[in-house]
């Protein structure tokens, strides 16, 4: 995997540069600089641990306005920026760059509004995605998308990444839940896309913007739509002679009209894996297992518990167990949430991909996967959300082993080819960022490509948000038109008006 | 390329392409003739937006499903499909587009049934049922497409959780053809209600009603439908319990598996009998085919306010403002009515649409929200801003995305925006 060729002028510059940035604060404001080298290490890498690169300084700051003074020195100075939330990317999106300034929204951790008349919460960027369902749950109300690192992820990391989790099935990710986002522009303008009502009308920035990996512009707020929590929940644990029987029980649910809350699936290894490192009481002798988990009224998750039950049997379903009661539902899931670190305990390093497929492919994709994983000489165990064909494979190696490293990345990069093959896509939700970026030429053209560029020189024409990222190659804007005159109307030459 | 019709001086040409090489040779001509294009499917929402005089290019006969997969809960189909085919398909596997697509074509004077796949995203319709299934947009997976400069490109896929580059299907999407032509659109499906049922509950006025539709949307019960039809409004709905009560009537509706809905509405209907507000007296229950009807006249807002000549207005605000909104904008010879909620509301102005404009954007500037033009006289359209006006900052991005996408102005130019 290559980056840009860092700027060795702008390298060289780089005390002058932090001097510059610190210039742009009175002495009583709290903005962070860091810049010594020590310090630096903990921001040179995200989730994707096995790329590192230690970023020119970071700024940690505290308003939006002061976000903007920075965007705004940057875009004037020709300085590249790179966002970053808690950095928990799986794929590299808050990776630095040597010849970049990374901006950490940490210090905007505050709820600002609680809003239970329009269900709506609206929070700085920085909040963790938990802490918003927290601060709403004693009335009974949660914010749905919950993605595995939520006790730690941003919401506007959610945001950049478009993120899911387990019930995205049912509830939708991140840009079917969010209603309105604060933003600065590289040139540090700060603008309000939606707000606290549905549809704006007119291009919708604000879903174009979801899921931009944070080459658009630095979220500073989000305004979320906030749910009340199901009366009841439940989960079964669904074990199966075969990937095959318990792909056709998962088609057979949805083509029954079941939407559960989530659909998880775990092939033989990942099971063995986390049932020894957190003993849910998983099926040991089952080659997959689904836990299907059913929210919403009490009698309707009765009604819909019988019916699949029906469908489990009818596919030939070795064990089906219900949770009796909330301790079990957790622990049902305890071992599902807690599948990476339990392959993390198997080998020293694990890869773990994100591909999506059409679900009726999944038993040919775990077929080849596993001569795949033979092939390469590397292990691979698989957590898969089900419902929505969205792939987990995690691959193990050794950083350590040398050559691990780079069969690891071609035995990934295998597995997303496959993934689009057979029409699915190359993330479901982990994003793109530098992981998959060399990647995309599998599933767009060049000119799919130009157009996805043609948005990211509307925002950014300079190219200085998190470039090197997502793109395979980094795309020159040329003046595609200009806003030009046409029939003596100016665009919007009538604003200011109502 | 099929030419129909060979321009004379006045009327415009209209080109009806068979296939997106059709399409991209339609607009790449344009770029060289300077002569841009107006986009359409069936022309059934021709009247939404600002007018656009130009050739015409009408997806009417790309039409067809391409690929129909119910378990995979996905459907492609080419843009020109009309709704109503869809939707007939989809139903014979007890299978819907969750969003509730209106059918605006009678608000308009035109006959139900016309609209397109590629107006209903081009628009991004949006029904009743929006605050609980999203809207045109949540239910787009891909298309494919050309630009404004007679390129072929697609984006998104087929599979519902998909985060590969930028998501322009939602850009596309409420973009009124004014950034490509669509050929092919890829929606996620899903499974029918089982059952429905609503509750009707009297209201006197607006506030009492959101307060209401509020407590029964912050409940357990999935309310999937949120209405509220004044006195003068709801007598236009043919029920005969409300009518001869002359009364304005809270809708609220539930959906879903038959012994949860029924579950529900009986929690639904404790829980309003033990709201403070005593006023609020419960009329009745509405089995699934009244229920059905009743929601498909508030979706699609013909009959209960589209009447004669008044502007049609949609106006999305937060939902509890919605009550303050409505008092500030609405003239005695107006009619309006609620939906999502308190935060959708549909209002049949009887003023001149500037006045009209400057009261309803003045009221939603107030509490924040977006104000549409959506009906109105030819000459209105062209003066009156259609769509809320943007930021300066947004603005901006809108003029470089439009340059970025359409730098010849070829495609339905001025259609959103004066100018773009």
């Amino acid at each position: 995997m290559r980056m840009p060729e860092p700027d060795a002028a702008t390298v060289a510059r780089k005390d002058e540069i932090v001097r510059s940035l610190e210039g742009l604060f009175a002495p009583g404001e709290k903005a962070a600089i860091i810049s010594d080298a020590v310090q630096l290490r903990a921001f040179e890498c995200d989730g994707l641990s096995a790329y590192r690169t230690r970023p020119l300084c970071v700024v940690l700051p505290e308003t939006t306005e002061q976000v903007a003074r920075v965007l705004r020195h940057c875009h004037e100075n020709k300085i590249k920026v790179v966002a970053r939330g808690s950095g928990t990317s799986l794929s590299g999106g808050a990776l630095p760059l040597a010849d970049a300034v990374v901006v950490g929204l940490s210090k905007f951790n505050r709820m600002l509004e609680i809003d239970y008349a329009n269900r709506v919460v609206v929070a700085q960027s920085g909040v963790t995605n938990l802490s918003i369902s927290e601060a709403v749950a004693a009335e009974g109300f949660y914010y749905a998308p919950d993605p595995s690192s939520q006790i730690a992820c941003s919401i506007g990391g959610n945001v950049a990444e478009n993120s899911g989790g387990v019930h995205c099935l049912k509830y939708g990710l991140t840009t079917n839940n969010i209603l309105g986002v604060e933003m600065v522009l590289i040139d540090g303008e700060i603008v309000h896309l939606g707000g606290r009502h549905l549809d704006a009308g007119g291009y919708d920035l604000l879903g174009l913007v979801t899921g931009s990996e944070g080459l658009l512009g630095i979220v500073t707020e989000v305004t979320v739509r906030i749910l009340r929590r199901p009366e009841v929940a439940e989960a079964a644990l669904i074990g199966f002679p075969s990937a095959e029987s318990a792909g056709a029980c998962v088609a057979a649910i949805i083509g029954a009209g079941i939407i559960p809350a989530g659909m998880e699936m775990m092939d033989r290894p990942a099971i063995h894996a986390t049932e020894a490192f957190v003993h849910a009481g998983y099926p040991m002798d089952a080659e997959a297992l689904l836990i299907v988990e059913l929210d919403g009224p009490a009698v309707e998750v009765a009604y819909l518990r019988e019916r699949v039950t029906e469908i489990a049997k009818s596919v030939g379903a070795n064990s089906i167990q219900t949770s009796a009661n909330e301790d079990e539902r957790l622990r049902f899931w305890a071992g599902r949430k807690a599948a990476f670190p339990a392959v993390g305990r198997l080998a020293p390093d694990y890869f773990c991909m994100d591909g999506t497929i059409p679900r009726a492919k999944l038993p040919l994709v775990l077929t080849r996967m596993s001569e795949m994983s033979e092939r390469y000489g590397l292990g691979v165990a698989n957590v898969f959300h089900a419902g929505d064909g969205n792939l987990h494979p995690l691959i193990m190696y050794d950083v350590n082993k040398p050559g691990d490293l780079e069969k690891a990345e071609e035995f990934g990069a295998e597995i997303l080819r496959l993934c689009v093959e057979v029409g699915g896509v190359l993330t479901g939700e982990h994003g793109v960022g530098v992981e998959k970026r060399d990647l995309m030429g599998e599933m767009f053209s060049e000119t799919d490509l130009d157009q996805q560029q043609r948005v990211k020189c509307a925002f950014d024409p300079d190219s200085l948000l998190n470039p090197g990222k997502v793109f395979p190659t980094l795309h020159r804007c040329i003046e595609q038109g200009r806003t030009h005159v046409h029939h003596g109307e100016l665009p919007f030459a009538h604003l200011p008006r109502l | 390329m099929t030419q129909t019709f060979v321009s004379q001086t006045v009327v415009p040409r209209i080109f009806v392409p068979a296939g997106e090489a059709e399409i991209v040779e339609a607009v790449r001509r344009a770029i060289a003739d300077r002569q841009p294009l107006a986009i359409c499917g069936a022309g059934s929402k021709d009247g939404w937006g600002r007018p656009v005089e130009a050739d015409r290019l009408s997806l009417a006969s790309l039409s067809g499903i391409e690929t129909y997969e119910p378990e995979e809960l996905v459907l492609s189909a080419r843009a020109g499909t009309t709704m109503s085919e869809l939707e007939q398909r989809l139903a014979q596997h007890g299978q819907h587009f969750a969003f509730e697509p209106p059918d605006l074509g009678p608000l308009f004077g035109l006959p139900a049934g016309q609209g397109t796949l590629g107006g209903a995203v081009g628009c991004n319709l949006a029904g009743p049922r929006r605050i609980a299934g999203g809207a045109a947009r949540d239910h787009v997976l891909g298309f494919s497409g050309v630009n404004g400069l007679g390129e072929s490109f697609k984006a998104g896929g087929r599979v519902v959780k998909n985060v590969t580059g930028f998501d322009l299907a939602k850009l596309l999407a409420g973009s009124f053809g004014t950034l490509a032509i669509l050929s092919q659109i890829t929606l996620k499906v899903l499974p029918a209600p089982e059952d429905s049922c609503s509750i009707l509950v009297f209201a006197e006025d607006a506030a009492g009603a959101i307060d209401i539709m509020g407590a029964a949307l912050r409940s357990p019960h999935e309310i999937s439908g949120a209405a509220y039809l004044p006195a003068r409004v709801v007598r236009r709905l043919g029920v005969d319990a409300v009518t001869q009560a002359a009364r304005g009537v809270v809708v609220l509706r539930i959906e879903g598996a038959a012994p949860s809905v029924a579950a529900r509405t009986s929690g639904l209907r404790d829980l309003l009998k033990t709201r403070a507000d005593k006023s609020a007296g419960e009329i009745a229950d509405v089995a699934a085919v009244e229920s059905c009807r009743i929601w498909r006249e508030i979706r699609d807002v013909a009959r209960l306010i589209g009447d004669g000549v008044r502007t049609i207005w949609h106006i999305s605000v937060p939902p509890a403002a919605g009550a303050r909104i409505a008092a500030a904008i609405a003239d005695a010879d107006d009619d309006l009515y609620f939906d999502w909620g308190g935060g959708r509301i549909w209002l049949a102005s009887a003023s001149e649409p500037a006045v009209a404009a400057a009261r309803i954007r003045a009221a939603v500037a107030a509490h924040g929200g977006h104000a549409t033009l959506i009906r109105a006289r030819d000459e209105a359209r062209r003066t009156v801003a259609v769509f809320q006006p943007p930021s300066r900052a947004e603005a901006v991005l809108i003029g470089r995305l439009k340059d970025n996408f359409d730098p010849h102005r070829i495609l339905n130019p001025g259609r959103m925006y004066a100018g773009l």
